[in-house]
């Protein structure tokens, strides 16, 4: 194991010598025949974040993630690459601002180019009750550290000429604006943390699908796979959008239900917009990527499905919300679209937890917010799974919560999945 | 996707709402029979989440109002059979 430490430098010695001193990001390996002390089930940004953290934070490198298809193929590579910490709720807010800080550092902690750009993201107001709404977030920001500012609509016409601002349904009022949000290059954030987790030890297995579990006197020994048996100290399940499937196999039934989140990018264009807009009324949110595209999205389509692929209507009504506070974006051809399969949980809040099986962990319910989380997400998973409790950020994060009413429903539609 | 609703024929699916699982008929209750919290708290937050042919609530609020069980492949989003809830909950000894 080498590892080639990524710098300006190394881009010109490589750029002069002809790229041939490059080596593969991270070591692509086989199963041990003698088991591993922890086995991630799921090789996307949350399963390689985990594996990473727990290697680095907690010395444990005796680790496999294994993956059914590539790394990164599913929701990282899938999302809408914002980063925020506007939560309100104490059993979010801290969660989510953690998240923050470790983005803030991660490109120096990976050595790895995230493209993590804090251009900010701008919440729209439309309404006096949706102002004392938006306020009141706001001071849980503020309380939580997370910093915020409010933008009179004069200020936001100004910067951002192109907004309807007097849309007869929704006419802008006013902003929340969390400056240090913003976007990540989402593959990169499985690449970095796929070469960090390699380069400490941990066993990068792909096209290797998880058939079952082996649970012996409700505790789990390892699992069963496409490439054989793998024994396991410990295993940790960590593949949102499947959740249902996966635990399906050791038995377990989830307050989660699955949902197809469709995403959508714009041919390439000239810079417009230098931060994320969203249009939390009519759901709609939008940045621009480096390339030049406007990247969007909206609603969930609202049934249950494992689809990776939604249907048009939703298409129509995200494209609706877009031409709504922005016009301009109908002079735009639609480039690409797809779908991501969603964990919609009960309260629109993740689980980091233990399960009733011994040795089995489970992470998911990260409805559409989970790309944002990923490295809160591994840091707490990866501390969960080493100390066997909960990290200070993600207690409230438990299976039974609806056992013991203590939902997390930030937006307080009950449980009604699809509404979330 | 086209809902063949079994009165009115082949309908759009954007004139339903959808629900979630067909198992939301089966709501415990405690004056007929002996219902825990525990059942309650299984009817309202445990799902089967099913891959595979998953049995549906969708209710018709922009045509005649009327919930209908539609069974259809969360995979493929093909729909395989449609009733009315009215029937299926007859069927299960629910309802008049």
């Amino acid at each position: 194991m080498s590892k080639t430490r990524y710098s300006g430098f190394k881009v010109f010695k490589e750029a002069l010598t002809g790229h041939k001193g490059w080596e593969p990001t991270w070591r692509d390996a086989e199963p041990k025949a003698d088991g591993y002390d922890v086995v991630i089930v799921g090789g996307g940004g949350h399963g390689l974040a985990t594996a990473y953290y727990l290697a680095k934070n907690h010395g444990i490198t005796n680790v496999a993630v294994v993956e059914k298809g590539w790394i990164g193929g599913g929701n990282v590579g899938r999302n809408t690459t914002i980063i925020r910490s506007n939560y309100l709720l104490p059993g979010n807010e801290p969660f989510y601002e953690f998240s923050m800080k470790l983005w803030e550092n991660l490109e120096q902690d990976l050595n790895y180019n995230a493209m993590v750009s804090q251009r900010g993201i701008m919440n729209l107001i439309h309404s006096d009750a949706q102002r004392d709404a938006f306020i009141r977030r706001g001071n849980g920001m503020l309380f939580a550290d997370a910093g915020c500012e409010f933008i009179e609509a004069k200020e936001v016409k100004e910067r951002y000429p192109f907004l309807d601002m007097d849309n007869p349904r929704f006419p802008i009022k006013a902003a929340l604006a969390q400056p240090r949000g913003g976007t990540v290059r989402h593959d990169a954030v499985a690449w970095g943390y796929a070469r960090g987790a390699s380069d400490l030890g941990v066993d990068i297995i792909q096209n290797c699908e998880v058939t079952g579990f082996n649970i012996e006197n409700g505790k789990c020994l390892g699992v069963q796979t496409t490439k054989g048996e793998i024994k396991a100290g410990r295993v940790g399940v960590c593949v949102a959008g499947s959740s249902g499937r996966v635990m399906a196999k050791a038995g377990i039934k989830l307050p989660i239900e699955s949902h197809v989140l469709q995403a959508f990018v714009t041919e390439g264009l000239k810079p417009v917009m230098d931060n994320v807009i969203t249009f939390g009324a009519g759901h709609f949110y939008c940045s621009q990527s480096d390339k030049g595209g406007l990247v969007f999205g909206g609603d969930i389509d609202g049934y249950n499905t494992y689809a990776q692929r939604g249907n048009l209507p939703v298409v129509e009504d995200v494209c609706s919300g877009g031409m709504a506070i922005m016009p301009m974006i109908g002079r735009a051809r639609l480039l690409r679209m797809w779908g991501g399969v969603m964990d919609m949980s009960m309260d629109g809040s993740p689980f980091i937890d233990s399960t009733e099986i011994d040795e089995l962990f489970f992470n998911g319910g990260w409805c559409y917010g989970g790309f944002k989380a990923t490295p809160a997400s591994g840091y707490c998973y990866a501390h969960l799974l080493a100390t066997n409790s909960p990290h200070e950020v993600a207690t409230a994060y438990k299976l039974d919560r609806f056992r013991r009413g203590a939902m997390i429903d930030e937006k307080g539609v009950g449980a009604q999945p699809n509404l979330h | 996707m086209i809902i063949n609703h079994p009165l009115l024929g082949p309908r759009d699916s954007e004139e339903f709402v959808y629900l979630g699982s067909a198992d939301l008929i089966k709501r415990p209750n405690n004056w007929e029979e002996d219902a825990s919290a525990e059942d309650f708290y299984q009817y309202q937050y445990i799902r089967e989440n099913i891959a595979g042919d998953h049995r549906e609530l969708w209710y018709h609020e922009q045509g005649d109002q009327s919930w209908l069980v539609v069974t259809r492949n969360t995979l493929s989003h093909e729909i395989l059979n449609v009733e009315l809830a009215q029937d299926v909950s007859r069927e299960i000894g629910r309802g008049k």
